[in-house]
C-alpha cells in the first residue's frame, strides 16, 4: 500500500514534466511539503523526448539530471509515478484529492540490471518514441528514467512472459501480485501541471499523415534524429529505410486554423528551425510558412539558419500533400505567396510541425476549473487555490513553461501559509 | 463604362478596400485573409486563374481596381467550396468570389464573351420569362449564342445525347412552344423587379 503524508499545508503538483517538477522542486526547496503525481512510470515529462532545445542547441538531458537529481536529494518531495488524480474535492487551503496508482509490478529492489528485458519476448510499440520501433514487455522507458526502475506492460502479466521476467530477476523485484490501488489524501493547494500533446495529425486530413508514409510530425522528427532514438539518429524515411536528401517542413499543422487548433502553439516556429540545423549541409530544406514567428532573441536563430546555403524559405501554407506512388515522394501543392507561382514539389521527406493542444481535454478535469475557448486553464479566481503551470495555461516553451511554473508555485505557497497562519 | 462605375471610382477615389467592403457581398471579409495560400492552392481549376483568390484579396487591399474588377479569375469559381472548407481564418471564398463578379458585371466591366458572364446571362433570362428554367430552350441558346452556323454544328455534335435524354423523359421537344411556368408569373415578375429595385437602391445609397 502506498502511504502519503499529507495535511492542509502539503502542495499537490499534479504532472511531472518540465513544469510540475519545476514547480514541485521550487516548493519544496522553500521547505514545503509536496505530493507530486505523474501518470507515466518516470518524470521529466516530453522533455524527456526531446534531442535538443533551441535556439542554445543543447541537450535537455542536462538540465533533466540536475532536477533529478534536486528530487533525489530533498526530503520535502514525494513522486507517485504512474498515477492519475480522479478527483479533487473541497476549497483553498483544504482539498480532498483521490488518486488511481496503476501497477508497475516492480518493486524498489529494482536495480535497473536489464535481466527481465532480456527474459521477456513480447514486444510492443514504443510510445516513448511516438510507436516508431518497438520495447520489450518489460521495460526501462528510457537511459535516464527516474525513478529508474524496470516496468512490466500489463499486457503480459498472466502470460509466461511475467513468469520469466519474474524466474530472471536476481533481486526479487517482480511483484505480479501488485494490484491497482485508490488513495486518497489531503493538500492545501494544487499545481496543475498536465502539460501538452502533439495535435493529432490524422485530423489534417489534406496532408494525409494517415496515409502517407513519408509525411511524419515534428515530434517523431525529433526521435529520429536522437542518437538514442530508434533510428540510431539517422535521418531514414519510413517508407523504405532510404537514406533523406530533402526533407521539407510544413509549418503551423493544425495551428492558426479555425478548422483545427484556434491558437498560435509558438513553439512550432522555432522547432521547425532547430530541426534544420539535425541533417547534414547536404540535405535539402524547405520550410513552408506562412510567417516566421522567431521572437525576441530567438530572430538571431532565425537569421542563422536563413543564411545556411542548403535551407530555402517558401512563404506559402501547403494546400495538400499527394503521394508520387514511384517513388513514395510526397508532393506538395500550393501556390506561393511570393510571386503567387503554382507548385508541385517533390520531397524525400515530409515533416508536419503540429501545434500545442492541451493534454487532458475540456469535459475531463476531475476539478473545478475556469478553461479558456483553447481549452486551457484560466488565471480565473474561481479556481480558488488551484494554480495552472506551464502548457496546461497556454501554448509555451520549455523555457517559458518554467518560468511559469515557478510562478504557480509561489500562488500555492501563498495559499499552504495562509493556512498555516490560521491553523498556527 | 457605365455611370454608375464612374460614380464609384469618384466616391471611393482611393479605397478600393472600402468600395468592396460596401459594395460587394461578404466583401468585408477581404481584410482577414492571412495570404497563407490554402485557397489557391485548393483550387481545382486553379490553373485557369490569372488571379487566385490569395491574390485577388491582396490586390484589393493593393487598390487595383481596374485589375480586379477586369481580370475574368472571379468567374473561374465553380463553387466547389474546397477553399471555404480550408481556409483557416474561415473566409466565405466563394460567395467573395461571386460577389465580385456580380459587382464588376454592374458596373460594366465584365469581360466580353467571358463564357460563365454569358452563360449565366442566358440562365438569368430564360429564368425570368416563366419563372422556371426552361432546360430544351436554355441548350438551344448556348448552342446558337455563337451565331446559326457554330449553334447547327453544336446540335448535331449533341444530336445522341439529347435524344436519349428525350427517351429518358428528362427533356420535352413540347417545351419549345412556351413552356411551363410558375403558378403566378406576374406576382413572380413584381416580387423579382421589387428585388432588383431594393438592390439598386443600395447601390444609388452608396454613391
Amino acid at each position: 500500500m502506498t502511504e502519503v503524508i499529507a495535511t492542509n499545508e502539503t502542495i499537490l503538483v499534479v504532472g511531472g514534466g518540465i513544469s510540475g517538477m519545476t514547480a514541485a522542486l521550487e516548493a519544496a526547496e522553500t521547505g514545503k511539503q509536496v505530493v507530486l503525481v505523474e501518470k507515466r512510470p518516470y518524470v521529466g515529462g516530453r522533455v524527456t523526448q526531446l534531442f535538443k532545445y533551441f535556439p542554445k542547441l543543447c541537450f535537455p538531458t542536462c538540465g533533466l539530471e540536475i532536477n533529478q537529481r534536486r528530487a533525489k536529494m530533498n526530503p520535502n518531495l514525494n513522486i507517485i509515478t504512474m498515477a492519475e488524480v480522479t478527483d479533487i474535492k473541497g476549497e483553498a487551503g483544504n482539498y480532498t484529492a483521490t488518486v488511481k496508482i496503476s501497477p508497475r509490478y516492480i518493486n524498489e529492489n529494482c536495480t535497473a540490471c536489464g535481466d527481465c528485458a532480456k527474459a521477456v519476448e513480447t514486444e510492443f510499440d514504443d510510445e516513448f518514441n511516438y510507436n516508431i520501433g518497438k520495447r520489450k514487455g518489460a521495460y526501462l522507458p528510457h537511459r535516464m528514467a527516474h525513478p529508474q526502475r524496470y516496468v512490466l506492460d500489463p499486457a503480459i502479466i498472466g502470460t509466461d512472459d511475467a513468469q520469466k521476467a519474474k524466474e530472471a530477476c536476481k533481486v526479487n523485484a517482480v511483484d505480479l501480485d501488485m494490484q491497482e490501488e485508490t488513495i486518497e489524501f489531503k493538500a492545501g493547494a494544487v499545481i496543475w501541471a498536465t502539460g501538452w500533446k502533439p495535435y493529432d495529425a490524422n485530423k489534417i486530413q489534406p496532408y494525409g499523415y494517415d496515409r502517407i508514409a513519408n509525411v511524419i510530425t515534428s515530434v517523431e522528427f525529433e526521435r529520429m534524429a536522437d542518437p538514442n532514438g530508434p533510428t540510431g539518429g539517422k535521418l531514414q524515411r519510413p517508407s523504405d529505410g532510404k537514406e533523406v536528401k530533402s526533407v521539407a517542413f510544413i509549418q503551423c499543422a493544425g495551428s492558426r486554423d479555425k478548422n483545427h487548433l484556434l491558437h498560435c502553439s509558438r513553439i512550432c516556429c522555432m522547432a521547425s528551425l532547430k530541426q534544420a540545423t539535425y541533417p547534414a549541409d547536404d540535405v535539402d530544406i524547405s520550410i513552408y510558412y506562412i510567417d516566421i514567428r522567431a521572437i525576441d532573441r530567438f530572430e538571431d536563430f532565425y537569421q542563422t539558419v536563413k543564411a545556411k546555403e542548403n535551407v530555402k524559405f517558401i512563404k506559402s501554407k501547403v494546400a495538400s500533400i499527394v503521394e508520387n506512388k514511384e517513388n513514395g515522394n510526397p508532393t506538395l501543392h500550393g501556390v506561393d505567396t511570393e510571386g503567387y507561382k503554382r507548385y508541385a514539389d517533390e520531397h524525400d521527406l515530409v515533416v508536419l510541425a503540429v501545434g500545442m493542444e492541451p493534454s487532458v481535454d475540456k469535459e475531463s478535469f476531475p476539478v473545478e476549473i475556469v478553461i479558456n475557448e483553447e481549452g486551457f486553464i484560466e488565471p480565473a479566481p474561481e479556481n480558488g487555490g488551484v494554480f495552472a503551470a506551464g502548457c496546461s495555461s497556454d501554448a509555451l516553451d520549455v523555457n517559458r513553461a518554467v518560468q511559469h511554473a515557478t510562478g504557480a508555485a509561489l500562488r500555492a505557497i501563498q495559499v499552504v501559509n495562509r493556512v498555516a497562519a490560521t491553523e498556527g | 463604362m457605365s455611370d454608375l462605375n464612374t460614380a464609384m471610382i469618384e466616391k471611393y477615389r482611393s479605397n478600393f478596400l472600402k468600395e468592396v467592403e460596401a459594395n460587394v457581398e461578404e466583401g468585408e471579409w477581404v481584410k482577414m485573409c492571412m495570404q497563407c495560400g490554402v485557397c489557391s492552392g485548393s483550387c481545382p481549376l486553379g490553373k485557369h486563374w490569372d488571379h487566385p483568390p490569395q491574390e485577388i484579396f491582396m490586390m484589393i487591399r493593393a487598390n487595383k481596381r481596374d485589375e480586379v474588377l477586369g481580370t475574368d479569375s472571379m468567374w473561374m469559381c465553380t463553387s466547389c467550396y474546397n477553399c471555404i472548407a480550408r481556409c483557416p481564418r474561415g473566409l466565405p471564398i466563394t460567395h467573395i468570389m461571386h460577389g465580385l463578379a456580380v459587382y464588376s458585371k454592374r458596373l460594366g466591366l465584365t469581360q466580353k464573351k467571358q463564357p460563365t458572364a454569358e452563360f449565366s446571362q442566358i440562365f438569368w433570362d430564360n429564368l425570368m420569362k416563366k419563372g422556371r428554367v426552361n432546360e430544351l430552350k436554355l441548350g438551344l441558346s448556348m448552342y446558337f449564342k455563337d451565331g446559326f452556323g457554330q449553334g447547327v454544328k453544336n446540335a448535331m455534335a449533341n444530336q445522341k445525347l439529347g435524344q436519349n435524354m428525350m427517351k429518358a423523359k428528362r427533356m420535352n421537344p413540347m417545351e419549345f412552344f412556351g413552356g411551363h411556368s410558375v403558378k403566378d408569373l406576374s406576382g413572380f415578375q413584381s416580387m423579382v423587379k421589387k428585388a432588383q429595385e431594393i438592390e439598386e437602391g443600395n447601390l444609388k445609397e452608396a454613391k
